[in-house]
């Protein structure tokens, strides 16, 4: 397979993993208004208590699945404990995910030391698939299927159920959804926990690709964060073209022009604060 | 008058600290207090005086050291290698300005941010002109005069001059017409508008000036450490210039040598006996963000009022209205 091909597939495998971690950012980003900086740790640490899970002998899915689960509860008790008590300071919020991120990063090193973990590929996903005129490796592929299915299901979540249509209303109108009696500080901790879940599973499932190692999170973060500005927060289908708008960024910049890669990164985004700040497909500016 | 009787103490002490301080170590760890009190002072006029928080002035800090160690590393003198540096950071900083100005909040945050991890991932990835990881190092230090900085103590001399020299500017600016229509800027940009300020160009000009004292400190930084490398541009370096202004007090001029103080206090004394700095970095951002968002220095002030009247007059109406004052 030439090189080309191989850098379209990996991008293909990073857009879909780096949908998984930003659809959650961008949820919250819409509702909250705040970027959550802890979503990078959020990735890591997910992967570490999933490489953990591994070692008790779990399987990679169910292992991701916990992982999500324990995510969701760490998730939604930041959002409970400390950004509750700071509600319309939108700055202090931030720079409280700030500093959460920290302890976590420093928390996951005490933990489980400075070296990387590797995360094998579950024994029947080896190989790989021949695809028209490309082999996709398997897991790469199921990678991708994965979040095209959570792609789709966070579509019918939230264009076709209730508390979709909350959520919809929150983001566009915060305090209009007040008013009409909707609960928004219910849907802050629903989304929080729901996009601290994705950022976990994403953390596993990405493991076998990307291993678990400290500096991990500050890798993700700028990622995610790219992906959400060039897609407009809050917007589903801005983060999912944003994801595999970055991931072929990223990837061909990296083998292109390995020194000018975070330029090649940044600078869309960039380009977008400065041009478009709500985005491809958001609905305001941050 | 007990304001100029204190101001004249810490002059004193700061001026006898080499006398009184007998191992280097220790010296070295004052200076670099002040070489960071003059970086917090610097990002506490966007902070505390405009209202705008900035997550990448590790950014501004880091290109006035490299700029200053590649120079004189490539054979440059001194004194011109600092002069260009400034005017590089000048022109950084007007760069930054100019994208970032284009927001205001959390929007300001993030482009400052993300051209911060530009300016990162630049002094990491172009390994032809900044060595990467390996960094650049810094033959010597500067002679001003032919006087030799290459000591501890000599060199604590050299920061407290520089040091002065920012804190003196700054007590000008605040106390300049431009300060006042600054903070005007932050609290009512509408009205100020209305009132015929340029507004942009007034929060552009303070740019400038953060940037440049900003940049004095990477200068600063660069003689001190010899070294420059990466680090000095992460996004860790801008969160802990942040923390020094937030823990102090923004928009107060001792604050943010307070939050240095404490910060690098923390980070060289307590990590001897503690492993984890970053745990406790994080920790006190969140407490400070949570419990006393107005910063150290009024925050205790305020504990100290509040504890005075309760000694004076022992009612909890007297407390109440004492102790709700200003939050953040």
């Amino acid at each position: 397979m030439s090189l080309w091909l191989l850098l379209a597939v990996n991008s293909v495998t990073l857009g879909g993993l780096l949908f998984l971690l930003s659809a959650g950012f961008s949820l919250i980003f819409g509702l909250m208004r705040i970027p959550n900086l802890t979503h990078g740790s959020f990735f890591m640490l997910g992967a570490y208590l999933g490489a953990s899970f591994l070692a008790l002998g779990l399987n990679l899915w169910l292992a991701a699945l916990a992982s999500a689960a324990a995510m969701a509860v760490i998730g939604g008790g930041i959002e409970r404990l400390l950004l509750r008590r700071l509600v319309g300071q939108e700055l202090a919020q931030v720079l409280v995910t700030l500093g959460l991120s920290f302890m976590i990063a420093d928390f996951c090193l005490m933990q489980w030391g400075g070296d990387p973990i590797p995360i094998d590929t579950p024994a029947g996903l080896r190989g790989a698939l021949p695809i028209l005129i490309i082999t996709f490796p398997t897991y790469r592929l199921v990678i991708v299927i994965i979040a095209v299915v959570v792609a789709a299901a966070l579509w019918v979540m939230l264009e076709r159920t209730r508390l979709g249509a909350m959520i919809r209303a929150g983001v566009d109108d915060a305090p209009m959804a007040r008013v009409t009696g909707i609960r928004v500080s219910r849907l802050f901790t629903i989304v929080f926990c729901l996009g601290a879940a994705l950022a976990g599973f994403a953390g596993v499932i990405g493991g076998p690709i990307l291993s678990v190692y400290p500096g991990l999170d500050a890798d993700m973060l700028p990622l995610a964060l790219i992906v959400v500005i060039l897609g407009g927060t809050g917007s589903l289908l801005g983060a999912l073209l944003g994801s595999f708008i970055i991931g072929f960024l990223y990837n061909f910049g990296q083998a292109l022009f390995p020194e000018l890669a975070y330029i090649i990164l940044f600078l869309p985004m960039l380009l977008i604060l400065l041009v478009r700040p709500q985005g491809l497909f958001g609905r305001h500016a941050p | 008058m007990t304001r100029w009787v204190a101001l004249a103490l810490a002059l004193l002490a700061l001026v006898t600290v080499p006398l009184w301080i007998v191992n280097g170590y220790y010296v070295n760890i004052v200076s670099q207090i002040l070489i960071y009190a003059v970086l917090a002072l610097g990002l506490n006029v966007l902070v505390g005086y405009a209202g705008l928080v900035s997550l990448g002035h590790a950014g501004l800090f880091g290109v006035a050291c490299y700029a200053a160690a590649w120079l004189v590393a490539g054979g440059w003198g001194h004194l011109p290698a600092a002069l260009l540096a400034l005017g590089v950071i000048i022109a950084t900083s007007a760069v930054f300005a100019v994208l970032s100005l284009r927001a205001t909040g959390i929007g300001f945050l993030m482009i400052t941010l993300a051209i911060g991890q530009i300016l990162w991932g630049l002094a990491y990835r172009w390994i032809g002109l900044t060595g990467g990881d390996n960094g650049i190092n810094v033959p010597s230090r500067p002679a001003p005069f032919g006087l030799s900085l290459a000591l501890s103590r000599p060199f604590y001399f050299f920061v407290l001059i520089v040091f002065l020299a920012a804190v003196a500017a700054m007590a000008v600016f605040i106390r300049s017409p431009f300060g006042a229509s600054l903070k005007g800027t932050r609290d009512q940009p509408r009205r100020m508008t209305a009132l015929g300020y340029n507004v942009w160009l007034i929060r552009f000009l303070a740019f400038l000036f953060s940037g440049f004292w900003s940049g004095v400190a990477g200068l600063l930084f660069c003689y001190y450490n010899q070294f420059v490398s990466p680090n000095v541009l992460a996004l860790s370096s801008s969160a802990e210039a942040l923390l020094m202004v937030i823990s102090g007090g923004t928009g107060t001029l001792l604050g943010p040598i307070a939050g240095a103080t404490l910060v690098v206090i923390m980070k060289n004394v307590a990590s001897a006996y503690i492993e984890r700095w970053n745990f406790l970095l994080g920790a006190i951002f969140v407490a400070i963000v949570i419990f006393m968002p107005e910063g150290l220095v009024p925050g205790s002030v305020r504990l100290w009022r509040w504890s005075w009247s309760l000694l004076r007059r022992p009612r909890a109406g007297a407390a109440l209205r004492v102790g709700g004052g200003r939050t953040g």
